[in-house]
């Protein structure tokens, strides 16, 4: 009961901020196709030494799968990564995440923890700035979030996304337009570049956050409800069990004392 | 005058507007700018203001306060941090909001308090504006 009240208010708020994310992702992929990607450095696509992969897992377990199937998308994509010789690092939001990793001592960087209890836009601010901030000094030159999409109440996806640098959707246009005609702009293509930019990693954070959350209330709700039905289950075995054992041991007693009397004749 | 266009608002609360309208005024922040069906592919940043759409004969109003504009030939999409019709705003609170920030302004405080301040004046004035525009062409 508590997760399905739980879950629907997750589920409320990604299912209200996502037309803004999801727009505002059109907007830039749109836009990246356009512009000369020289122009910003948040577009500027550079040789991959080092790629940076920010695993998004929950704080809390009991959530069936939900953590598993990131962790192992995680580890495939790790791999991969590593057999074409780049150098993986890994970022980290949720303690599971951070168990998983620090059990087998792999270099993580600061991971976000207990964000999920209080998640404010705030929080996507944050990490948003601090992955620029970082990635404008060169410290990775890629960088890919992993985590939970909210499908619906019985489903999760797990989805591999590009942040850095900004890339463009490669669909064929969302309404088939045209491409080519460049854009006007208005403040200089420079200023406003910063700021759509800025605005939209942020946005997207924040998204990715209410995706993996609205997910993980909806895998907990399913695992609970699937663990209240085995359990039920095994009490409905456990109690004819029992009442058989119990039947069993009155009949034997009862054997007893009749047999008892019978001698004492 | 070909087609129309497709205009659609979005907050980050919510979708508040996908309709087609026939000319939209958007309030840039370099001065506010008009668009018809046709017209080139535009960005532009947003300031406080009005939004204005009309379809036909009619001319809706629309708050916004900051956000990105992106116009194409058969859409506008407006991807601001709030927005509000200016039917559903709450004329009390946006006078109120008005009284509070002309206090705060009268209060004095750091520079920084009181640029806050004016923006937050700014924001008020205009909803309260569009606010009693809204009722007075809903009794008038």
């Amino acid at each position: 009961m508590v997760a399905s009240a739980k879950l629907k208010r997750a589920q409320g708020r990604i299912l209200a901020f996502r037309p803004y994310g999801l727009k505002m992702r059109d907007v830039v992929s749109n836009l990246s196709r356009r512009v000369n990607r020289d122009l910003h450095l948040l577009l500027q696509k550079r040789p991959t030494t080092i790629v940076r992969v920010v695993v998004v897992t929950s704080d809390r377990g009991l959530c069936g799968a939900f953590n598993a199937n990131i962790i192992r998308r995680a580890l495939e994509f790790i791999r991969e990564r590593e057999a074409r010789g780049v150098k993986v690092e890994i970022g980290l939001v949720g303690r599971k995440g951070r168990e998983f990793f620090r059990r087998r001592h792999w270099p993580t960087h600061a991971p976000y923890v207990d964000i999920f209890d209080r998640l404010t836009y705030e929080h996507g601010m944050e990490i948003a700035q601090a992955a620029t901030e970082q990635y404008t000094k060169g410290m990775f030159d890629e960088a890919h979030v992993i985590y939970n999409e909210f499908k619906s109440a019985l489903q999760q996806r797990v989805i591999v996304e590009q942040l850095f640098p900004i890339e463009s959707l490669d669909e064929q246009g969302e309404t088939g337009e045209k491409l080519g005609g460049s854009y006007l702009y208005e403040p200089d293509e420079h200023e406003l570049l910063d700021a759509l930019l800025m605005k939209h990693l942020q946005a997207q954070a924040f998204r990715i956050l209410l995706e993996s959350s609205a997910a993980e209330q909806a895998a907990r709700m399913a695992a609970m409800d699937g663990a209240t039905r085995n359990a039920g289950e095994l009490i409905t075995k456990l109690t004819l069990y029992y009442n058989k054992t119990r039947q069993a041991a009155i009949t034997k007693e009862l054997m007893d004392i009749v047999g008892g009397a019978e001698a004492l004749k | 005058m070909a087609g129309k266009l497709l205009l659609e608002v979005v907050t980050p609360d919510h979708l508040l507007l996908s309709q087609q309208v026939d000319e939209v005024i958007a309030p840039g922040t370099e001065g506010e700018f008009g668009v018809l069906p046709g017209h080139a592919h535009f960005l532009s940043t947003l300031t406080i203001g009005d939004l204005r759409y009309r379809v036909g004969e009619v001319t809706s109003h629309m708050s916004v306060l900051w956000g990105f504009a992106q116009v194409t030939p058969t859409r506008v999409t407006i991807l601001a941090e709030i927005a509000e019709k200016a039917e559903d705003i709450d004329i009390e609170r946006a006078e109120a909001a008005v009284a509070k920030a002309q206090r705060r302004l009268e209060v004095g405080g750091l520079p920084s308090e009181l640029k806050e301040a004016q923006i937050s004046l700014e924001k008020a004035r205009l909803r309260k504006k569009l606010a009693e525009r809204a009722r007075r062409s809903s009794s008038g």
